[in-house]
């Protein structure tokens, strides 16, 4: 039976569960409900959660657990030398996987009778012809021994989910029959549902938890691959960045945060006073018609996916830049530039920077300004002497938080910074970045076998600790400062 | 101004001067008028600042829209061609089993044959080539006659109306992205071409119409620009919110209301506060690295599908959502619940029959902002394999979510990544859709917001 149906099965079977606990308690309460310890709804409830929940746990964790245990005892199957022909264990599993697939495909599409499908051997039937006809197109030809094992993968395959189902829907019964048994007029119900939901809550809460640890646990685990066969030294301290899938890489990751910092560093420059001077403008001298147009249409730029962003600078900016900028000063002419991609991803911080220094800025006390401006300070004066030094630290915690944004942007330098590794000082010369790279050598053939691909996670692990580490610092910042007005 | 300054002589340099010298009211002292000029200044900063800010958003608009909209009209030739008995049913007996035998390169005859005909007719086409002629049209003509064909078998012999989508040069062209001088160093096309282009617009055989097809059909080989459309793509970023709406919104609620209504004071509760607060800041990027490395390499989903990219942006969304849940069910004022409490009702009433309904309007501003976050969002789906190139619609859900898809903003990177110019005109455009769309939802969240909202 597949998942689907197994699921729906459940599912049915609470329905009917929530009718008959709800039934039950009304007939012990002889149809009154002020009889009964809980509202009928309850009873009902608490039959199809304990008869839902323990069965979808099983059928969760066996589904994980399952593809491990056969995975671990297919491995002492396969004969050695059918490794070393493939290259790698992984390989061969993938193809075992793949024609394991292939049959069952086969038979569900009725090209293969499930007899046929069991006893095929290599010899008489061209099996990769035969799994090509139903859509599942293989490498090479099938070796003896791998279909061999791809057999015995389908048939604990079909063992493992023949028990799957039959414990699943013994434990879904077992559920149900139990809270039945114990429904009547006494039994606090409410109780046992309130418990059930309130576990929901806090495993959903606790999601982000996992989520921070399926982020930090996966990225180590990796990195420690790939520091096992590159030099942690090399990677941090290398000046060049020469990816080579042949081997003998070399992958130092100073080149990468240079630019990473030259981008950054440009698009701060163009955010930070713009955004700073239109908060200021918007929150001290603008009257509420100004206000109430502006802001919003500045805050439109932060709703604009970052690939608008890229587009931009791809096609409007970076010809500008070079057309009019790099080519006439003889800097460069190439349109892919660091001032492209620092320029462009200035334009998508300004509302980050504009709103979060607004917000500050507000948070000062009015009897500040009304102090100075009473002692005859004009307004700019004020701003400057008084509100600008009171709301530093808010100020410079955003504009940590607006530089780690910068630092983990991905879409802009992609398509406006470049892709050569080089450290130059010429802002119109083509760098690239962290993310930059982290995006090259993880998308296309990936073999995670290589340190090429496998420094993917570690320049993103450095990417995670730097970013979290500004933020860290920034939202303390923030915080501490806005401890002091409150 | 201090007691000294008075005693001073008139005229001594001094900024302040004595009174007795000029009227104080009407005139202003130089010192004084230096400072309003820096005031002036600096409100002028001010007011360039929030100009520029607007002006980078009416400029990256009107770029966006100026080199997207021409996508949206396609340049399509008129052919009649006959359907020639003898070369597409070679066995006389209509059945569509056998004409399948006959390729597509038995069709591409037939259409140059078509299209000089119609040249001929009006008297214009005796120096070009049959060749140079089947260059005008998209290469898949011949596939979607051969399409029509089967599907019709008993129009064999006649002279049917076809409505081709003209090659991309010739497309690009007549919207002035190709000219004389690019076409005499093109391989694809010639100025002779192009000269027999002008002549067919004069006949009216060529026309440029609305292209539903950029929007409904699915994505193109890099030569076949004038084909490529974002069908795939648009269903692939709708089955992802799909799977984010299922899950981020129960997830996000459920978190939220446990740690607004629930949770006490301790560790547990701190730790968790501070994760979500860090998850929104973490790079979109690390976000697809998690993706390939749990969903794709050790959970064994497959790639490219519309699952793994859905379950990466829930998690990416879930701090959004569980930010502004956690902000509306706040502004529920506290007699509500008390209310509840005092009748009677349990905590978890309280909060399932009263706060929650109260806070939904709020609750679903945040989640269609947080999808709308989600919608735009490249990054993570191009590390999760989103970038491969997909041809095939997925089916419908659920087994549709494990087919290979693409989603609208990593096919717009797709698009960009292809060396034929057409191809911008194409990512512009579907920068439009997605920015459609987007608009679209933030104004149903605007418009909850405005007509739903209770402010206590």
């Amino acid at each position: 039976m597949s998942v689907t149906w197994l699921l729906l099965v459940i599912l049915v079977l609470a329905a009917i569960g929530y009718v008959m606990g709800r039934r039950r308690a009304f007939a012990d309460a002889d149809g009154d409900v002020r009889k009964l310890h809980s509202l009928p709804f309850y009873y009902g409830a608490n039959v199809a959660l304990t008869s839902v929940i323990p069965a979808l746990m099983l059928m969760f964790v066996w589904l994980i657990v399952q593809p491990m245990i056969i995975e671990r005892s297919l491995v002492p199957q396969i004969p050695d030398a059918t490794i070393e022909k493939a290259g790698a264990l992984n390989l061969v599993m993938s193809d075992v996987n793949r024609i394991a697939h292939g049959l069952d495909e086969a038979v569900s599409q009725g090209t293969m009778t499930r007899d046929f499908a069991r006893t095929l051997q290599t010899g008489e039937t061209d099996v990769r012809a035969r799994l090509a006809e139903v859509g599942v197109p293989l490498a090479s030809d099938v070796d003896p021994e791998v279909l061999e094992v791809a057999q015995s993968f389908r048939a604990m395959n079909r063992t493992g989910s023949i028990a799957m189902t039959l414990a699943v829907l013994a434990l879904a019964v077992g559920g149900f029959a139990y809270a039945y048994m114990k429904t009547n007029r006494e039994f606090r119900a409410r109780k046992y549902v309130e418990a059930v939901i309130k576990a929901l809550l806090i495993m959903a809460a606790g999601i982000a938890i996992l989520t921070t640890l399926g982020i930090v646990l996966s990225m180590l685990f990796e990195t420690r691959h790939f520091f096992a066969q590159y030099p942690w030294y090399r990677f941090f301290f290398g000046t060049t960045w020469a990816p080579n899938f042949r081997g003998d890489s070399d992958l130092g990751i100073i080149p990468l945060l240079w630019g990473t910092a030259y981008v950054s560093v440009i698009a701060l420059l163009v955010a930070v006073p713009i955004g700073l001077f239109a908060a200021i403008y918007l929150s001290e001298y603008a009257g509420p018609r100004v206000r109430s147009v502006a802001k919003p249409l500045i805050e439109i730029l932060a709703g604009i996916p970052t690939i608008v962003y890229g587009l931009f600078a791809l096609i409007t900016v970076g010809p500008l830049l070079r057309d009019y900028f790099a080519q006439p000063l003889g800097l460069g002419d190439s349109a892919n530039s660091v001032a492209t991609a620092g320029i462009v991803m200035g334009i998508m911080l300004i509302p980050f920077v504009s709103s979060l220094s607004d917000d500050i800025i507000n948070a000062v006390p009015q009897s500040l300004r009304d102090g100075s401006l009473g002692l005859g300070a004009t307004k700019s004066e004020t701003i400057r002497q008084v509100v600008f030094p009171a709301a530093l630290p808010g100020i410079i915690g955003a504009i940590l938080l607006a530089a780690s944004r910068a630092i983990g942007e991905t879409m802009i330098v992609v398509l406006g910074a470049g892709a050569a590794a080089r450290m130059d000082l010429n802002p119109f010369e083509a760098m690239t970045t962290v993310t930059v790279k982290i995006v090259s050598q993880l998308t296309g053939d990936t073999d995670f076998a290589s340190p090429e691909t496998l420094v993917a996670f570690a320049l993103g692990l450095t990417l995670f600790v730097i970013t979290l580490g500004l933020n860290v610092i920034a939202l303390v910042i923030v915080r501490k400062y806005r401890e002091q007005y409150e | 101004m201090s007691d000294s300054t008075h005693d001073l002589p008139p005229g001594s340099g001094l900024p302040i001067a004595p009174r007795g010298d000029r009227p104080l009211l009407t005139e202003l002292d130089p010192r004084t008028k230096k400072r309003y000029a820096a005031e002036r200044r600096f409100k002028a900063l001010g007011l360039t600042a929030v100009c520029i800010g607007v002006l980078c958003l009416v400029v990256l608009v009107s770029s966006v829209l100026r080199q997207g909209l021409p996508a949206f009209t396609q340049t399509f030739i008129d052919v009649p061609v006959y359907l020639d008995p003898a070369t597409l049913d070679p066995d006389g007996n209509r059945d569509p089993e056998q004409m399948k035998s006959v390729l597509t390169f038995g069709y591409q005859p037939l259409i140059a044959a078509g299209l000089e005909r119609a040249l001929d007719d009006r008297g214009l086409g005796e120096q070009v080539t049959a060749d140079e002629v089947a260059g005008l049209i998209s290469r898949g003509a011949a596939a979607q006659m051969r399409d029509y064909v089967l599907a019709n078998p008993e129009k064999l012999g006649e002279t049917i109306d076809f409505n081709f989508v003209a090659n991309g040069r010739v497309d690009g062209y007549l919207k002035g992205r190709v000219t004389m001088e690019s076409a005499a160093l093109d391989s694809q096309i010639s100025p002779e071409q192009l000269q027999l282009v002008d002549k067919l617009r004069d006949a009216g055989l060529i026309e440029k119409k609305f292209n539903w097809a950029f929007i409904t059909g699915p994505d193109a080989s890099g030569n076949r620009p004038e084909a490529a459309g974002m069908g795939v793509a648009i269903i692939g970023s709708a089955y992802m919110m799909l799977v984010v709406l299922v899950l981020a919104l129960p997830i996000g609620v459920a978190a939220s209301i446990y740690l607004e209504e629930f949770a006490p004071q301790n560790r547990f509760t701190d730790i968790i506060e501070v994760n979500i607060s860090n998850l929104a800041a973490v790079p979109s990027i690390v976000f697809g690295i998690l993706g390939l490395a749990i969903f794709i390499n050790w959970a064994g989903l497959p790639q490219s599908a519309p699952i793994v990219g859905g379950l990466v942006l829930t998690l990416m969304t879930l701090p959004t959502i569980i930010i502004s849940t956690r902000a509306s069910l706040k502004s529920v004022p506290p007699s509500i619940r008390d209310g509840a409490l005092g009748l009677g009702a349990s905590k978890m009433q309280a909060v399932f029959h009263h706060v929650l309904p109260l806070a939904a309007p709020g609750i679903l501003t945040g989640t269609i902002i947080g999808l709308a976050q989600a919608l735009g969002e490249t990054a993570p789906l191009m590390l999760i394999g989103m970038v491969a190139f997909v041809r095939d619609f997925p089916d419908a859900p659920p087994a549709g979510l494990f087919e290979p898809a693409s989603a609208l903003p990593v096919q717009v990177y797709n698009w960009t990544q292809r060396s034929d110019p057409a191809f911008v005109e194409r990512a512009s455009g579907a920068i439009i859709v997605l920015l459609i769309f987007l608009v679209l939802m933030n104004t149903v969240a605007i418009i909850l917001r405005r007509r739903f909202e209770r402010r206590w």
